[in-house]
Protein backbone atom coordinates (compact mmCIF):
# COMPACT_ATOMS: atom_id res chain seq x y z
CA UNK A 1 0.00 0.00 0.00
CA UNK A 2 1.52 3.13 -1.32
CA UNK A 3 0.70 6.57 0.63
CA UNK A 4 2.90 8.86 1.14
CA UNK A 5 0.89 11.50 2.65
CA UNK A 6 2.05 12.96 5.97
CA UNK A 7 -0.27 14.57 8.36
CA UNK A 8 1.48 17.90 9.33
CA UNK A 9 4.48 20.13 8.08
CA UNK A 10 6.03 19.47 10.91
CA UNK A 11 6.24 15.70 10.78
CA UNK A 12 7.38 16.22 7.19
CA UNK A 13 10.74 17.76 8.35
CA UNK A 14 11.82 15.85 11.50
CA UNK A 15 14.54 14.17 10.05
CA UNK A 16 16.22 16.90 8.38
CA UNK A 17 19.23 16.86 10.62
CA UNK A 18 22.01 19.67 11.23
CA UNK A 19 24.99 19.80 8.27
CA UNK A 20 22.39 18.79 5.53
CA UNK A 21 22.12 20.24 2.21
CA UNK A 22 18.12 21.07 1.17
CA UNK A 23 17.13 22.46 -1.72
CA UNK A 24 14.76 25.00 -1.91
CA UNK A 25 12.45 25.26 -4.72
CA UNK A 26 10.87 28.83 -6.01
CA UNK A 27 11.73 31.55 -8.54
CA UNK A 28 11.04 34.11 -6.04
CA UNK A 29 8.17 33.85 -4.16
CA UNK A 30 6.88 31.86 -6.87
CA UNK A 31 6.89 28.18 -6.23
CA UNK A 32 8.63 28.73 -2.72
CA UNK A 33 7.20 26.28 -0.08
CA UNK A 34 7.31 29.07 2.88
CA UNK A 35 5.08 26.22 5.42
CA UNK A 36 7.93 23.42 4.88
CA UNK A 37 10.55 26.37 5.63
CA UNK A 38 8.61 28.05 8.31
CA UNK A 39 8.59 23.96 9.77
CA UNK A 40 12.09 23.43 9.40
CA UNK A 41 12.39 26.94 11.17
CA UNK A 42 10.96 25.74 14.15
CA UNK A 43 12.68 22.18 14.04
CA UNK A 44 15.77 23.85 14.70
CA UNK A 45 18.46 21.66 12.01
CA UNK A 46 21.15 24.15 11.95
CA UNK A 47 24.49 24.84 9.37
CA UNK A 48 22.61 24.11 6.53
CA UNK A 49 24.04 23.88 2.80
CA UNK A 50 20.90 25.40 1.07
CA UNK A 51 20.35 25.04 -2.80
CA UNK A 52 18.32 27.35 -3.80
CA UNK A 53 17.95 30.27 -7.02
CA UNK A 54 17.23 33.26 -4.69
CA UNK A 55 17.73 32.79 -0.80
CA UNK A 56 14.44 35.49 0.09
CA UNK A 57 13.07 38.53 0.72
CA UNK A 58 11.36 40.25 3.86
CA UNK A 59 12.10 38.58 7.12
CA UNK A 60 9.74 35.00 6.27
CA UNK A 61 10.36 32.20 4.62
CA UNK A 62 13.93 31.02 3.43
CA UNK A 63 14.92 34.73 4.17
CA UNK A 64 13.78 34.07 7.98
CA UNK A 65 15.84 30.89 7.75
CA UNK A 66 18.61 32.70 7.10
CA UNK A 67 17.70 35.30 9.56
CA UNK A 68 17.44 32.11 12.22
CA UNK A 69 21.39 31.56 11.69
CA UNK A 70 20.21 28.18 10.64
CA UNK A 71 22.26 28.20 7.05
CA UNK A 72 26.26 28.22 6.74
CA UNK A 73 26.17 27.70 2.46
CA UNK A 74 24.18 28.58 -0.19
CA UNK A 75 24.26 27.44 -3.38
CA UNK A 76 22.34 30.15 -5.57
CA UNK A 77 22.22 31.97 -8.93
CA UNK A 78 20.52 35.09 -7.82
CA UNK A 79 20.73 35.82 -4.02
CA UNK A 80 19.95 39.55 -4.12
CA UNK A 81 16.64 40.24 -4.78
CA UNK A 82 14.07 43.34 -4.47
CA UNK A 83 13.36 43.24 -0.53
CA UNK A 84 15.83 40.75 0.36
CA UNK A 85 18.11 42.18 2.87
CA UNK A 86 18.96 39.52 5.14
CA UNK A 87 21.39 37.74 2.63
CA UNK A 88 23.43 40.33 2.12
CA UNK A 89 23.81 41.63 5.67
CA UNK A 90 25.26 38.17 6.47
CA UNK A 91 27.34 38.05 3.26
CA UNK A 92 28.80 41.29 4.11
CA UNK A 93 29.60 39.78 8.00
CA UNK A 94 31.10 36.91 6.61
CA UNK A 95 28.60 34.80 7.90
CA UNK A 96 27.48 32.77 5.08
CA UNK A 97 29.21 31.31 2.41
CA UNK A 98 28.19 31.37 -1.31
CA UNK A 99 28.56 29.23 -4.51
CA UNK A 100 27.22 31.42 -7.55
CA UNK A 101 25.83 30.10 -9.97
CA UNK A 102 24.70 30.74 -13.51
CA UNK A 103 20.57 29.85 -13.25
CA UNK A 104 21.06 27.50 -16.08
CA UNK A 105 24.01 25.49 -14.73
CA UNK A 106 21.95 25.59 -11.47
CA UNK A 107 19.14 23.78 -13.44
CA UNK A 108 20.94 21.27 -15.49
CA UNK A 109 23.57 20.06 -12.31
CA UNK A 110 20.42 19.56 -9.93
CA UNK A 111 18.81 17.85 -13.01
CA UNK A 112 22.10 15.81 -13.84
CA UNK A 113 22.11 14.85 -10.08
CA UNK A 114 18.73 13.64 -9.69
CA UNK A 115 19.34 11.71 -13.10
CA UNK A 116 22.26 9.77 -12.27
CA UNK A 117 24.68 12.11 -14.39
CA UNK A 118 28.01 12.83 -12.41
CA UNK A 119 29.03 15.96 -14.54
CA UNK A 120 28.83 17.31 -18.03
CA UNK A 121 30.50 20.03 -19.84
CA UNK A 122 28.47 23.14 -20.79
CA UNK A 123 29.43 26.38 -23.10
CA UNK A 124 27.84 28.54 -20.24
CA UNK A 125 30.10 31.01 -18.39
CA UNK A 126 33.45 30.03 -20.23
CA UNK A 127 35.66 33.16 -20.36
CA UNK A 128 33.99 34.66 -17.25
CA UNK A 129 34.73 34.76 -13.50
CA UNK A 130 32.03 31.75 -12.99
CA UNK A 131 34.29 29.25 -15.23
CA UNK A 132 37.38 29.82 -13.10
CA UNK A 133 39.50 27.40 -11.88
CA UNK A 134 36.97 24.80 -14.06
CA UNK A 135 38.36 21.51 -16.21
CA UNK A 136 37.73 23.18 -20.00
CA UNK A 137 37.55 21.16 -22.88
CA UNK A 138 36.89 21.77 -26.34
CA UNK A 139 33.77 19.94 -27.83
CA UNK A 140 32.30 20.28 -31.47
CA UNK A 141 34.76 23.57 -31.76
CA UNK A 142 32.74 24.63 -28.94
CA UNK A 143 35.02 25.70 -25.60
CA UNK A 144 33.20 24.02 -22.57
CA UNK A 145 33.36 23.93 -18.39
CA UNK A 146 32.81 21.01 -16.66
CA UNK A 147 30.12 21.21 -14.13
CA UNK A 148 29.35 18.23 -11.72
CA UNK A 149 25.87 17.34 -10.83
CA UNK A 150 24.08 18.05 -6.96
CA UNK A 151 22.15 16.19 -4.97
CA UNK A 152 20.58 16.90 -1.81
CA UNK A 153 19.79 15.08 1.27
CA UNK A 154 16.37 17.05 1.32
CA UNK A 155 14.15 18.59 -1.20
CA UNK A 156 11.35 21.32 -0.18
CA UNK A 157 8.94 21.71 -2.52
CA UNK A 158 5.34 23.50 -3.41
CA UNK A 159 2.92 22.09 -5.95
CA UNK A 160 -1.07 22.50 -6.81
CA UNK A 161 -2.18 19.01 -6.89
CA UNK A 162 -0.75 15.72 -5.86
CA UNK A 163 -2.02 12.22 -5.36
CA UNK A 164 -1.18 9.53 -2.46
CA UNK A 165 1.33 8.51 -4.78
CA UNK A 166 3.45 11.51 -5.00
CA UNK A 167 2.81 12.12 -8.34
CA UNK A 168 2.46 15.95 -9.07
CA UNK A 169 1.06 19.01 -10.66
CA UNK A 170 2.01 22.31 -10.73
CA UNK A 171 0.81 25.86 -10.93
CA UNK A 172 1.63 27.93 -14.04
CA UNK A 173 5.30 30.14 -13.03
CA UNK A 174 5.54 28.07 -9.95
CA UNK A 175 6.83 25.12 -10.78
CA UNK A 176 10.19 26.39 -12.13
CA UNK A 177 12.95 24.16 -10.05
CA UNK A 178 10.49 21.59 -8.16
CA UNK A 179 10.53 19.27 -10.67
CA UNK A 180 14.45 18.77 -11.13
CA UNK A 181 14.71 19.40 -7.31
CA UNK A 182 12.43 16.44 -6.73
CA UNK A 183 14.63 14.22 -8.74
CA UNK A 184 17.61 14.99 -6.99
CA UNK A 185 16.60 15.18 -3.33
CA UNK A 186 17.43 12.26 -1.47
CA UNK A 187 14.10 12.56 0.21
CA UNK A 188 11.64 14.83 -1.74
CA UNK A 189 8.74 16.31 0.47
CA UNK A 190 6.18 18.36 -0.99
CA UNK A 191 3.46 20.78 -0.01
CA UNK A 192 0.44 20.51 -2.02
CA UNK A 193 -2.75 23.03 -2.07
CA UNK A 194 -5.05 19.92 -2.74
CA UNK A 195 -4.17 16.06 -2.14
CA UNK A 196 -6.08 13.46 -4.03
CA UNK A 197 -6.14 9.67 -3.62
CA UNK A 198 -4.43 7.81 -6.34
CA UNK A 199 -6.17 7.78 -10.10
CA UNK A 200 -7.42 11.42 -9.83
CA UNK A 201 -4.67 12.74 -11.57
CA UNK A 202 -4.47 11.79 -15.45
CA UNK A 203 -1.63 10.22 -16.12
CA UNK A 204 -1.64 12.14 -18.66
CA UNK A 205 -0.92 15.14 -16.65
CA UNK A 206 1.07 13.98 -14.27
CA UNK A 207 4.56 16.21 -14.49
CA UNK A 208 6.39 15.06 -11.73
CA UNK A 209 6.29 11.04 -11.10
CA UNK A 210 5.79 9.89 -7.70
CA UNK A 211 8.29 8.10 -7.85
CA UNK A 212 10.40 10.78 -7.34
CA UNK A 213 8.18 12.18 -4.21
CA UNK A 214 8.67 10.86 -0.53
CA UNK A 215 6.29 12.86 1.03
CA UNK A 216 3.31 14.98 0.40
CA UNK A 217 1.63 17.17 2.95
CA UNK A 218 -1.54 19.53 2.83
CA UNK A 219 -1.19 23.04 2.87
CA UNK A 220 -4.51 23.96 1.58
CA UNK A 221 -4.05 27.85 1.73
CA UNK A 222 -0.19 28.78 1.14
CA UNK A 223 0.92 32.22 2.09
CA UNK A 224 2.52 34.46 -0.56
CA UNK A 225 5.66 35.91 0.48
CA UNK A 226 4.72 39.70 -1.60
CA UNK A 227 1.87 39.19 0.84
CA UNK A 228 3.70 38.87 3.98
CA UNK A 229 6.37 41.40 3.34
CA UNK A 230 3.24 43.77 2.42
CA UNK A 231 1.95 43.23 6.00
CA UNK A 232 5.09 43.67 7.85
CA UNK A 233 4.97 39.46 8.80
CA UNK A 234 8.39 38.15 10.13
CA UNK A 235 8.62 34.73 11.60
CA UNK A 236 9.02 32.95 14.44
CA UNK B 1 22.69 65.34 -24.09
CA UNK B 2 21.53 68.54 -25.14
CA UNK B 3 17.52 68.10 -25.38
CA UNK B 4 15.85 66.35 -28.67
CA UNK B 5 19.05 64.91 -29.54
CA UNK B 6 18.67 61.30 -29.42
CA UNK B 7 15.95 58.20 -28.84
CA UNK B 8 14.31 57.90 -25.39
CA UNK B 9 13.50 54.73 -23.69
CA UNK B 10 10.51 53.90 -25.45
CA UNK B 11 12.05 54.84 -28.72
CA UNK B 12 15.27 52.77 -28.68
CA UNK B 13 12.90 49.84 -27.10
CA UNK B 14 10.59 50.56 -30.48
CA UNK B 15 13.95 50.84 -32.79
CA UNK B 16 15.50 47.26 -31.35
CA UNK B 17 10.93 45.79 -31.87
CA UNK B 18 11.38 47.04 -35.77
CA UNK B 19 14.26 44.55 -36.16
CA UNK B 20 12.61 41.48 -34.87
CA UNK B 21 11.40 38.91 -37.74
CA UNK B 22 8.02 37.53 -37.70
CA UNK B 23 7.55 33.94 -35.67
CA UNK B 24 10.79 34.80 -33.43
CA UNK B 25 10.69 32.95 -30.11
CA UNK B 26 12.42 35.82 -28.00
CA UNK B 27 13.94 36.04 -24.13
CA UNK B 28 13.60 39.58 -23.22
CA UNK B 29 16.05 41.19 -20.38
CA UNK B 30 15.02 43.42 -17.32
CA UNK B 31 14.52 47.37 -17.73
CA UNK B 32 14.81 48.79 -21.77
CA UNK B 33 14.09 44.93 -22.89
CA UNK B 34 10.93 44.39 -21.28
CA UNK B 35 9.38 47.86 -23.01
CA UNK B 36 10.38 45.76 -26.39
CA UNK B 37 6.78 43.98 -25.95
CA UNK B 38 4.51 46.89 -26.50
CA UNK B 39 6.18 47.77 -29.60
CA UNK B 40 6.10 45.22 -31.94
CA UNK B 41 4.96 46.36 -35.18
CA UNK B 42 1.53 45.51 -36.91
CA UNK B 43 1.02 42.21 -38.36
CA UNK B 44 3.78 40.36 -36.77
CA UNK B 45 3.39 37.78 -34.17
CA UNK B 46 6.53 37.35 -31.79
CA UNK B 47 6.49 34.49 -28.63
CA UNK B 48 8.23 36.00 -25.95
CA UNK B 49 10.27 33.55 -23.21
CA UNK B 50 10.97 34.00 -19.72
CA UNK B 51 13.74 31.97 -18.60
CA UNK B 52 11.91 31.00 -14.87
CA UNK B 53 9.49 29.11 -16.96
CA UNK B 54 6.78 30.53 -19.50
CA UNK B 55 6.81 30.93 -23.43
CA UNK B 56 4.19 32.78 -24.72
CA UNK B 57 4.81 35.60 -22.29
CA UNK B 58 1.46 38.61 -22.27
CA UNK B 59 1.79 42.19 -20.87
CA UNK B 60 1.21 42.62 -17.14
CA UNK B 61 -1.96 42.74 -15.85
CA UNK B 62 -3.41 46.08 -13.96
CA UNK B 63 -2.05 46.83 -10.91
CA UNK B 64 -2.97 44.65 -7.73
CA UNK B 65 -4.28 41.91 -10.52
CA UNK B 66 -2.86 38.58 -12.39
CA UNK B 67 -1.58 35.84 -9.98
CA UNK B 68 1.17 36.13 -7.59
CA UNK B 69 2.74 32.28 -9.46
CA UNK B 70 2.36 33.67 -12.85
CA UNK B 71 5.50 36.08 -12.75
CA UNK B 72 8.42 37.12 -15.11
CA UNK B 73 12.41 36.87 -14.71
CA UNK B 74 12.00 40.10 -13.01
CA UNK B 75 9.49 38.35 -10.46
CA UNK B 76 6.89 40.89 -12.06
CA UNK B 77 3.26 39.71 -12.58
CA UNK B 78 2.43 38.73 -16.57
CA UNK B 79 -0.29 37.19 -18.05
CA UNK B 80 -0.03 34.49 -20.52
CA UNK B 81 -0.79 34.11 -24.39
CA UNK B 82 -2.80 31.90 -26.03
CA UNK B 83 -1.03 29.31 -27.32
CA UNK B 84 1.51 29.83 -24.63
CA UNK B 85 3.17 26.72 -21.91
CA UNK B 86 4.62 26.35 -18.82
CA UNK B 87 7.51 24.00 -17.90
CA UNK B 88 10.32 23.80 -15.25
CA UNK B 89 13.90 25.32 -15.22
CA UNK B 90 16.23 22.63 -16.64
CA UNK B 91 13.90 22.31 -20.05
CA UNK B 92 13.59 26.31 -20.15
CA UNK B 93 17.29 26.66 -20.06
CA UNK B 94 17.60 23.40 -22.76
CA UNK B 95 15.60 26.16 -24.84
CA UNK B 96 17.89 28.64 -24.24
CA UNK B 97 21.19 26.37 -24.35
CA UNK B 98 20.20 24.10 -26.92
CA UNK B 99 19.72 27.39 -29.65
CA UNK B 100 16.20 27.14 -30.24
CA UNK B 101 15.61 30.95 -29.47
CA UNK B 102 16.22 33.57 -32.15
CA UNK B 103 16.69 36.45 -30.22
CA UNK B 104 17.60 37.95 -26.53
CA UNK B 105 17.70 41.50 -25.83
CA UNK B 106 19.51 42.18 -22.61
CA UNK B 107 20.78 45.29 -20.98
CA UNK B 108 24.57 45.85 -20.76
CA UNK B 109 26.73 47.54 -18.10
CA UNK B 110 29.59 47.08 -21.32
CA UNK B 111 29.83 45.90 -24.39
CA UNK B 112 33.11 45.73 -26.34
CA UNK B 113 34.29 45.56 -30.03
CA UNK B 114 35.12 42.17 -30.16
CA UNK B 115 31.31 41.20 -28.88
CA UNK B 116 32.01 40.83 -25.09
CA UNK B 117 29.67 41.55 -22.71
CA UNK B 118 29.75 42.49 -19.11
CA UNK B 119 26.18 42.53 -17.75
CA UNK B 120 25.79 40.82 -14.34
CA UNK B 121 28.50 42.28 -11.89
CA UNK B 122 30.79 45.39 -11.75
CA UNK B 123 33.22 43.26 -9.43
CA UNK B 124 32.72 46.51 -6.78
CA UNK B 125 33.96 45.10 -3.13
CA UNK B 126 30.65 45.82 -1.65
CA UNK B 127 27.93 43.72 -4.62
CA UNK B 128 26.57 40.58 -3.85
CA UNK B 129 27.25 38.86 -6.81
CA UNK B 130 24.46 37.69 -8.58
CA UNK B 131 23.87 36.56 -12.41
CA UNK B 132 20.60 34.39 -12.88
CA UNK B 133 20.07 33.72 -16.58
CA UNK B 134 22.62 36.12 -17.99
CA UNK B 135 25.84 33.98 -19.06
CA UNK B 136 23.40 31.09 -20.24
CA UNK B 137 21.62 33.40 -22.68
CA UNK B 138 24.86 34.52 -23.75
CA UNK B 139 26.36 31.68 -24.44
CA UNK B 140 23.13 29.77 -25.81
CA UNK B 141 20.94 32.20 -27.71
CA UNK B 142 21.18 32.77 -31.71
CA UNK B 143 21.53 36.39 -31.65
CA UNK B 144 22.19 39.04 -28.88
CA UNK B 145 20.69 42.65 -29.51
CA UNK B 146 21.90 45.04 -26.64
CA UNK B 147 19.37 47.94 -25.41
CA UNK B 148 21.29 50.50 -23.60
CA UNK B 149 22.32 54.24 -22.93
CA UNK B 150 25.43 55.34 -24.78
CA UNK B 151 27.41 56.26 -21.68
CA UNK B 152 26.80 56.03 -17.95
CA UNK B 153 24.97 58.25 -15.65
CA UNK B 154 28.85 59.97 -15.08
CA UNK B 155 29.42 60.33 -19.48
CA UNK B 156 31.90 57.41 -19.10
CA UNK B 157 31.59 54.64 -22.29
CA UNK B 158 29.77 51.70 -22.19
CA UNK B 159 31.22 50.90 -25.76
CA UNK B 160 34.85 50.32 -25.35
CA UNK B 161 37.57 48.11 -26.76
CA UNK B 162 38.11 45.64 -23.85
CA UNK B 163 35.51 45.36 -21.61
CA UNK B 164 36.63 46.01 -17.17
CA UNK B 165 34.09 44.62 -15.72
CA UNK B 166 33.51 40.68 -14.90
CA UNK B 167 32.17 39.34 -18.59
CA UNK B 168 29.18 37.53 -19.18
CA UNK B 169 29.75 35.72 -22.11
CA UNK B 170 32.85 36.22 -24.88
CA UNK B 171 32.06 37.77 -28.47
CA UNK B 172 28.32 37.47 -28.54
CA UNK B 173 26.39 40.89 -28.83
CA UNK B 174 25.50 41.31 -32.67
CA UNK B 175 24.36 44.35 -32.47
CA UNK B 176 23.58 47.71 -29.85
CA UNK B 177 20.95 49.71 -29.89
CA UNK B 178 21.42 53.31 -27.98
CA UNK B 179 20.17 56.64 -27.71
CA UNK B 180 22.17 57.47 -30.06
CA UNK B 181 22.74 54.94 -31.92
CA UNK B 182 22.13 51.48 -33.43
CA UNK B 183 25.76 49.75 -34.32
CA UNK B 184 26.65 46.59 -35.60
CA UNK B 185 29.65 44.51 -33.77
CA UNK B 186 31.38 42.92 -37.25
CA UNK B 187 35.12 41.42 -37.08
CA UNK B 188 36.58 44.71 -37.87
CA UNK B 189 34.26 45.70 -34.75
CA UNK B 190 31.83 48.51 -33.87
CA UNK B 191 29.86 49.35 -37.50
CA UNK B 192 27.37 52.26 -37.50
CA UNK B 193 24.26 51.31 -38.82
CA UNK B 194 21.95 54.10 -38.09
CA UNK B 195 21.60 57.58 -35.93
CA UNK B 196 19.26 58.52 -33.93
CA UNK B 197 17.52 61.64 -34.71
CA UNK B 198 19.46 64.83 -34.14
CA UNK B 199 22.83 62.07 -33.21
CA UNK B 200 25.98 62.77 -35.55
CA UNK B 201 28.94 59.88 -36.34
CA UNK B 202 30.89 62.21 -34.27
CA UNK B 203 28.67 62.87 -31.48
CA UNK B 204 28.50 58.91 -31.00
CA UNK B 205 32.49 58.50 -31.82
CA UNK B 206 33.42 61.01 -28.77
CA UNK B 207 31.21 58.80 -27.00
CA UNK B 208 32.59 55.85 -27.60
CA UNK B 209 35.66 53.99 -25.81
CA UNK B 210 36.48 52.08 -28.87
CA UNK B 211 36.24 52.99 -33.15
CA UNK B 212 33.16 53.47 -34.50
CA UNK B 213 33.45 52.65 -38.64
CA UNK B 214 31.00 54.48 -40.97
CA UNK B 215 27.91 52.62 -42.26
CA UNK B 216 28.71 50.04 -45.08
CA UNK B 217 28.15 51.93 -48.14
CA UNK B 218 26.46 48.53 -50.28
CA UNK B 219 25.20 45.54 -49.04
CA UNK B 220 27.88 42.79 -49.43
CA UNK B 221 30.37 45.58 -49.96
CA UNK B 222 33.95 44.70 -49.03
Amino acid sequence: MIDKRIASVREAVADVFDGATVMVGGFGEAGSPIELVHALIDQGATGLTVVSNNMGSGEVGLAALLRAGRVARAVCSFPRTANSTVFPELFHAGKIELELVPQGTLAERIRAGGAGIEAFYTPTAVGTPLGEGKERRTINGRECVLEHGLRADFALIKCRRADAHGNLVYNKTARNFSPVMAMAGRVTIAQAREVVAAGEIDPEAVVTPGIFVDRVVHVAEPAHESELIAAGATYP
Amino acid sequence: MSAGVGWDREAMARRVAEDIPDGSYVNLGIGIPELVARFVPEGRELVYHTENGLLGMGPSPAEGEGDPELINAGKRRVTANPGASYFHQSDSFAMIRGGHLDLCVLGALQVAENGDLANWSTGGEDAIPAVGGAMDLAAGVKSIYVVTQHTTKEGEAKLVERCTYPLTGLGVVDRVYTDLAVIEVTPEGFRLVELAPGATLEMVRERTGARVLEPARTAGAG
